[in-house]
Parts: structure tokens; C-alpha cells; sequence
């Protein structure tokens, strides 16, 4: 590996520490953590039961409109705190390239989604001990979408975080940005034809549902992948862009 | 080696540094004085890579601060107006972690720790967390974090703002003592400061130099007029307001009788010291010399006529 990436990767990797060390410094993240688990184990029971079908699919129903709040909330200061609190400053003048800021961030807020999926489970295991003739190829698969759908919402998340210093505007704006990819599927009706097939591509639930199906598709992973991509590139510009505010 | 040509940032309309040049020679401890507003922040900010100059170049040893960032920010250790500490982690792991994204680590970690550790008397809150820690150790934390890599070239803001007197007096021991090996930058704007630390000192106004020298040039350069008390015993408010007939450079500022006789306070140039002829003129008239005390013109007169007089003519 070239010497540069090497450091660079170093970096990704001591940002990434130092942002999850924070998370779990503070009541903060344990409360977020919580309530996750709480609402989504409330929602899934309750409709479980009567439902009466061995899969996950409430789950998956569930969790992406947790994911409204809960990731904004986990996403809001990662970098405008660092904004209010003046350490921005510090890591930028250190020697660091920004995007290894902005990449370590981002997957301390994914390492976090990360536990909470996990935390959810234990539904799955419930459901195991229980079930008979599940589809365990659709769950994988599902909780794969859930990862990467988590993983957009999170970029879009970092990307607000990085356009104030006050996380609560960062938090409305996330909500504000998640909640239009999770209601373009929603709205198709309402616009023209001609229309309907990019809000559909651009929308989260049409490539949610194709993947908890246990269909993975390129086209839905390409999907995920420019997403990512392309929140975390415009977080890494507006960094860039308080040198020349 | 700093050496910063035609300096100039515009946040849109305002400009915030207009035109700026200075150089600042190895080992030297610069002072940039200027009053609140003045583009000492910016211009700081830009050395340190935190912001892009609009026009104008600077250097660091021969590095040039738009073309290599990196190399300019190794070779800096930077303390921000508002010290970049994360309040929820222990001095210790604040530390770690600049040093390890400055590649330093294990025993080398550990050597240099123990020297910060020492030279910014932090040892007793290594473990405490930096939300408990009062200002003053806040600071000697935030100097530690920006010495930990040995950097040539130290860029301080204000170190000293928001602290109490005798903590001031700590950190400006310590910038002294750090100048002995190092570039200094520092800014304030307590003018007895960088006049107890600095070798050179820049004043900066609305965006521009107004005075670059050491204390002795500037104060040299400077038409100040010092001030005189007297108080006389057996003289009267009539001859005394004689006294420029006598002597034309004088300038009466005020004057009382007093049981005794008289007082008054007058000015002269600073140049021209005049006590001597003026006890000699004291005897001669048959006064009693019961006091006789020199203020010289300071820094700060120099300061205000530089900062006052140039907000005037542009307004």
C-alpha cells in the first residue's frame, strides 16, 4: 500500500476512535440507542402476533421510519459540533486531509447504526426459535438494505452537520433530507409520467423493498453506493469551502 | 523563516486584511497587536492553513501555504482564540490523539508527553477530564496539544484572553520561555504583553500594518510628549503659567495650588528631557522642589495615536 494511503487510512481510523469515544462519553448516544430498540421492539411485537407469518417484513416496515429520527439525531453534531466548540479548528489545521475527517465521522455514526441493528436481532432469534420454514436468505438480505438505506441517511445526515454550527438546525435539516427520499415513492401518483421513473430510482423504499425481498440487484447496490458517495463528496466541498466563505 | 507578501482576504464585501506584508525570522517572538477587528485573526488563520488568502502570498520556510498545507501545518503548532479542546475527554486522550495524527506514538508519545507534561505544568490533571479543568489549565492544555510535535514555528491567538492576573503572568512566562527556541507568533491586543514577550512587534489597523519594529523603534519613531508633575512650594499660579514664555515646548495641562504652593502637570516632547533646566529654573525663582515625576509616552499612546488617528482619517 502507498505510504500516503497508509496514513490516510491511519487517520480514517483515529478520527473514527475519537468520534465513537465521544458518542459513548455522553448519556447522548445510549438514550438514542434505547429508543431505537424500545419503538422498534414495540411496533414489531405488537403486529407480530397477529400477522402471524414467520418473517421479518414488519421489522423491515419499521425501522426505516425510526431511521427518520434516529439518524439525524446520531448525524446532527458530528461536525457542527466540532464547529461550536472550536475544535474544527484543530482538525483542520492538523495534518490531516479533510476527507479522512469527514470518512472517519461518518463511520463512527454507521458503527453506531450498526449496534442498533444488532440490538433488533434479537427479534430475529425470537423469531427463530419459533419459526418454522423462514426465509433466513430474505432477512440477511434485508438487513443488508437496512445497513446501506442506514448508510444514506447517515451521508445526508454528516452533510447538514457540516452546513451549520448549531446541531439542531443540522437535525431538521437531515430529518428534513431523509424524509424526502422516504416519502418519493410515496408521491408518485401526484406527478407526471414522465417523471415517475427518476423519483422512483431516486426514492429509498422502492430499492428497500426490492432488496428485503432478497433480490439483490446491481442496480439497487449502485443505487446505495452513489448516494454515499455523493453526500459524503459534497460534505468534503463544504468543508473546503470556509477557505474562501 | 515567515514571510507574507501583499496579504489580502475579503469575507464578500468586507475586506478584512488589506494589503498586509511582514517577515518573521527564525527563533524571533513576533507580536501582533491590533485592536479587536483589526485582521489579526485572519491573518493568523491564513498562516495556519485555516483559511485561503484572496491575493497575496505566504510562506514558511520556503513552503508556500496554498501549494503545501500539509508541510506548513507539521512544521506549526497553532493555539486558536478558542481553544480547541474536546470537553469530554481527559487531557491525556485529547493529547493522544493530536499526536497520533501527527505520527507520533508509542515511546516517542511517551517522551514527548512527559516533556509537555512539564513545561506547561499539566502533570497533576493528566487524567481529568478538560470540561473540570479551570481556564487557566484549559489553556496550558491547549499550548501542550500545540507543542507536542516540537514545531518550529508557534501560533498563538490571544493565549492569554479570559484569564485571571496571575495566570497571565504563567502564560506569558511560559511563551517567554517557549521563544527561546522557537518562532513565536502571538497576538493581543494587552499591550503590556507584547511588550513584556515580543522581540518585534506588528501593529495591525483595519486590515493594515500601521507599525512593524522592535519597542525601541517604534517608541523612537513616535512625536509623544511626556508628562511632567511638579509641585512647587513658594510658587503662585501666575508664574507658572509663565513657564512656556520660559520654555516654548511646554504644554500646561493642569494646575491647583496646594497648601504648599503649586502643582501642575504639564507636557514636552518626548524627546527633549527638560527636568533638569526646569529644577535649575525652580531654584532661580527661590521654589522648593517637593516633587518632580516623569510619565514617558508608552506603548499604548503609540498604539492609539496609530489606531485612532487611522480610524478617523478613513471615516
Amino acid at each position: 500500500m502507498p505510504e500516503a494511503l497508509r496514513q490516510n487510512l491511519w487517520h480514517v481510523w483515529l478520527v473514527f476512535r475519537r468520534e465513537l469515544a465521544t458518542y459513548f462519553n455522553s448519556a447522548g448516544a445510549y438514550i438514542t440507542l434505547v429508543a431505537f430498540v424500545l419503538i422498534a421492539g414495540w411496533f414489531f411485537s405488537s403486529s407480530f402476533f397477529l400477522i402471524n407469518e414467520s418473517d421479518l417484513r414488519v421489522l423491515f416496515g419499521i425501522i426505516p421510519i425510526i431511521y427518520l429520527f434516529f439518524i439525524p439525531a446520531i448525524t446532527m453534531g458530528l461536525l457542527a459540533r466540532e464547529k461550536s466548540a472550536g475544535t474544527f479548528e484543530l482538525l483542520i489545521t492538523l495534518p490531516l486531509e479533510d476527507w479522512t475527517v469527514v470518512w472517519g465521522k461518518y463511520l463512527a455514526a454507521m458503527a453506531l447504526i450498526a449496534v442498533g441493528l444488532l440490538f433488533s436481532l434479537v427479534h430475529f432469534l425470537t423469531l427463530a426459535l419459533v419459526a418454522t420454514n423462514m426465509d433466513t436468505g430474505a432477512i440477511i438480505s434485508g438487513y443488508l438494505g437496512l445497513l446501506l438505506a442506514g448508510g444514506v441517511y447517515a451521508a445526508a445526515g454528516i452533510f447538514c452537520s457540516a452546513l451549520t454550527e448549531n446541531q439542531i438546525t443540522a437535525f431538521i435539516l437531515g430529518f428534513m433530507i431523509v424524509f424526502i427520499f422516504f416519502m418519493l415513492n410515496k408521491v408518485l401518483l401526484f406527478v407526471p409520467g414522465s417523471m415517475t421513473a427518476i423519483l422512483q430510482y431516486l426514492s429509498m423504499d422502492f430499492h428497500l423493498t426490492n432488496i428485503s425481498r432478497g433480490v439483490i440487484d446491481s442496480r439497487n447496490l449502485v443505487y446505495f453506493g452513489s448516494m454515499i458517495t455523493l453526500f459524503l463528496t459534497l460534505t468534503v466541498r463544504v468543508l473546503e469551502m470556509r477557505k474562501w466563505r | 523563516m515567515i514571510r507574507v507578501e501583499n496579504l489580502v482576504k475579503n469575507f464578500g464585501a468586507v475586506e478584512a486584511v488589506r494589503g498586509i506584508n511582514f517577515t518573521v525570522q527564525d527563533g524571533e517572538i513576533l507580536g501582533f497587536l491590533g485592536p479587536n477587528g483589526a485582521g489579526k485573526s485572519t491573518t493568523l488563520r491564513i498562516l495556519t492553513t485555516y483559511l485561503s488568502p484572496t491575493a497575496g502570498s505566504v510562506s514558511i520556510d520556503d513552503y508556500d501555504i496554498t501549494r503545501h498545507p500539509t508541510e506548513v501545518r507539521r512544521l506549526i503548532g497553532y493555539l486558536p482564540e478558542q481553544n480547541p479542546l474536546y470537553g469530554d475527554m481527559l487531557v491525556y486522550d485529547q493529547l493522544s490523539f493530536v499526536a497520533a495524527v501527527r505520527g507520533i506514538r508509542g515511546k516517542a508519545f511517551r517522551i514527548a508527553l512527559g516533556r509537555v507534561m512539564d513545561v506547561c505544568g499539566i502533570r497533576e490533571v493528566i487524567h481529568r477530564k478538560l470540561d473540570e479543568l479551570s481556564k487557566g489549565y484549559r489553556q496550558r492544555v491547549g499550548l501542550a496539544q500545540a507543542i507536542i510535535h516540537d514545531p518550529k514555528i508557534l501560533i498563538l491567538d490571544e493565549p492569554s484572553s479570559g484569564l485571571d492576573p496571575n495566570q497571565i503572568v504563567e502564560i506569558r512566562e511560559l511563551i517567554k520561555r517557549l521563544g527561546k527556541e522557537k518562532t513565536v507568533i502571538m497576538s493581543s491586543h494587552i499591550l503590556q504583553e507584547v511588550q513584556a514577550v515580543a522581540d518585534r512587534i506588528v501593529i495591525l489597523n483595519e486590515g493594515e500594518v500601521v507599525a512593524d519594529g522592535t519597542y525601541a523603534e517604534l517608541m523612537a519613531g513616535f512625536e509623544g510628549r511626556a508628562q511632567l508633575t511638579l509641585e512647587l512650594k513658594n510658587a503662585d499660579q501666575a508664574a507658572i503659567e509663565a513657564l512656556p514664555d520660559r520654555f516654548p515646548e511646554i504644554e500646561i495641562q493642569q494646575g491647583e495650588a496646594t497648601a504648599a504652593g503649586y502643582r501642575v502637570r504639564l507636557s514636552y516632547p518626548t524627546g527633549k528631557d527638560l527636568r533638569e533646566q526646569l529644577f535649575l529654573h525652580a531654584v532661580e525663582s527661590g521654589w522648593v522642589v517637593l516633587e518632580m515625576s516623569r510619565q514617558e509616552a508608552k506603548l499604548e499612546d503609540v498604539f492609539r495615536q496609530l489606531t485612532v488617528k487611522g480610524a478617523g482619517a478613513r471615516a
